[in-house]
């Protein structure tokens, strides 16, 4: 008993250790940043190296509230979260449920649908941007053979053509990954209720309302805030595609262009203050939702 | 699934057709960069699609631009020591978390799963201002620092789910035969989670190796600058002609890699994804 008991300190005493390393880091990386942009956002703080740092209230983000540029960023990015997420929902339940029947070639195409997840958003950025090229892109070419288009679209040039486009190539790019979450929630719903619809005479579309939509449902959900709270702090794409220009630009856009283009760390700041405030939201509804054990 | 025989023959082709379209669908731009850049310069801008002739002159000037080996060299540094350093904490972590008894532990793993979703927009001015004054500003230790922000949290979450799955008596004989807890973990916990840290390994470091905002805005020289960031900035001799040809056939050289990870590793992959995101 004796023994059992000083197992038991023994093991207590070992967790604090193992544990410590990698608070430490976590709190430098994104503890300690975390407390500066919260102090910073109520500061003039200006990276030129001149213009002596001071507290300036809510200044910060009285500025950001009355430019319209920060509106018409939350404007591009809600827009664009709404539409990639919402398609991408739908055609990744379309492919997990293609990839969950019994088909020759099965492993194949699970292997096919990974290639644009692995591919850097960077790269498949710039793939893109060479399909839609608006002189030699195959895009273009294609069309205009199947005569569908009179003559060739600059696609990249115009918000109204070229936030479509890219919400289609973050649509292929993550497509995948909600088709694996989908996928892994299909396979846990046992077989017996698809045998027992069958036996009430129930056909495939009747099965895939009463049985699979109900019970893939949850992990839906799970899958959808996920990928809204990464949606909403999309960057590269947008900053590849259409190089950040001030009428396409996204909130994250906005707020490295505050820093690094204007150095301005307040208003930098303050916009990411923003910015987390509202991921947050959707992060609280996850572990909610995710159904997950903390014991 | 015994309807597939009795299914209509339209029913199967119209299935089969749709698994087509996915495949193209996912399959096309890759292989499409692919064939671009294999092509001769002076073809490379006809809209044929299919090229007259392959030629190597791409991959040839990108294996001659410094810039570019150079920052092939660096993402491999950046990427493969951010995944050892976040293998070796996190999974000494995630051994406390799974498997060792202290207090506030839910509250521990409510915050790891918290920060797995943490935005890194949210801390760049802070991370800024942090690796000026360290002095590891447009360095790559101060990178891989940074990339611990994504790959530490989900590293630890991770491999506490795959040590909480292991089986007590494992453990049990162990102890009383005396050994520490410490030697429970080295040699027998560890061995068993070799599945889960190659898993998280190959996550971390294939998000590594993609990151692009942090390297964008916390380098400046080409010497270290990683390869998403030379191959954002790839530039021709006027800012109208963009060298095509080097952009594509750089992007295959950093792509291929992680292509034929996948396929090798797909199962690995696909079940470190799904513990990261649906398994609880």
């Amino acid at each position: 008993m004796a023994r059992e008991i000083d197992l038991y300190e023994r093991q207590r005493r070992l967790a604090w250790y193992l544990i410590l390393p990698a608070v430490v880091v976590v709190f430098l990386v994104i503890g300690y940043p975390l407390i500066q942009v919260i102090v910073y956002s109520f500061m003039k703080y200006k990276l030129d190296g001149v213009t002596p740092p001071g507290f300036v209230g809510i200044d910060n983000y009285l500025f950001i509230f009355s430019d319209p540029d920060f509106w018409h960023a939350v404007w591009v990015t809600l827009i664009f979260t709404f539409f990639s997420v919402t398609i991408e929902s739908v055609l990744g339940l379309t492919v997990a449920l293609v990839a969950n029947s019994k088909f020759k070639g099965r492993t194949f195409l699970r292997v096919a649908i990974l290639i644009p997840w692995a591919i850097p958003t960077v790269v498949s950025s710039q793939i893109w941007r060479w399909m839609f090229n608006d002189i030699y892109g195959v895009v273009n070419v294609l069309l205009i053979n199947l005569h569908l288009i009179p003559q060739k679209i600059a696609w990249l040039a115009t918000p109204a053509t070229a936030l479509p486009v890219i919400i289609g190539v973050d649509v292929w790019k993550t497509t995948p990954f909600m088709s694996l979450l989908l996928l892994a929630g299909l396979q846990l719903i046992p077989g017996d209720l698809y045998e027992a619809a069958s036996i009430d005479g129930a056909t495939g579309i009747r099965k895939f309302l009463s049985v699979t939509l109900p019970l893939v449902t949850p992990t839906l959900l799970v899958a959808l805030i996920f990928r809204t709270l990464d949606a909403l702090r999309v960057f590269d794409i947008f900053y590849i595609m259409v190089g950040g220009q001030g009428n396409m630009a996204t909130v994250a856009v906005y707020n490295q262009q505050q820093l690094i283009a204007f150095l301005d760390a307040g208003v930098g700041s303050a916009t990411s203050v923003v910015i987390l405030l509202f991921i947050m939201i959707f992060v609280v509804l996850y572990t909610r939702f995710s159904q997950t054990s903390f014991e | 699934m015994k309807e597939q025989g009795t299914k209509p023959v339209v029913l199967r082709v119209l299935f089969y057709l749709l698994v087509l379209v996915i495949l193209v669908f996912n399959l096309f731009p890759f292989l499409y960069a692919l064939v671009s850049s294999f092509r001769p310069s002076n073809d490379l801008f006809s809209t044929d699609l299919f090229p007259k002739a392959l030629a190597l002159d791409h991959y040839q000037a990108v294996f001659k631009d410094v810039r570019f080996v150079g920052s092939l060299v660096n993402s491999i540094i950046v990427a493969g020591t951010t995944v050892l350093i976040s293998l070796a904490l996190g999974s000494l972590c995630a051994y406390a978390l799974g498997r060792l008894p202290f207090r506030f532990k839910g509250s521990v793993l409510y915050l790891v799963l918290t920060m797995t979703m943490f935005p890194q927009i949210a801390v760049l001015s802070g991370l800024f201002v942090m690796l000026k004054t360290l002095g590891l500003f447009n360095t790559r230790q101060g990178l891989v620092l940074t990339y611990l922000i994504f790959t530490m949290p989900f590293t630890i979450w991770v491999m506490t789910q795959y040590f909480r799955s292991l089986p007590k008596e494992l453990e049990e004989a162990a102890y009383v035969d005396g050994a520490s807890p410490l030697t429970v973990f080295w040699q027998i916990l560890l061995p068993l989670t070799m599945p889960g840290l190659i898993s998280t390994g190959l996550l971390a470091f294939i998000a590594a190796w993609n990151e692009f905002l942090f390297a964008l805005t916390f380098t400046v020289t080409d010497t270290m600058k990683t390869v998403p960031v030379v191959i954002s900035q790839f530039s021709g001799s006027s800012s109208f002609e963009q060298p095509w040809g080097s952009i594509m056939a750089a992007s295959m050289v950093v792509t291929i890699p992680l292509v034929i990870l996948v396929m090798i590793f797909q199962y690995r992959i696909v079940a470190g994804l799904t513990a990261g995101a649906v398994k609880g």
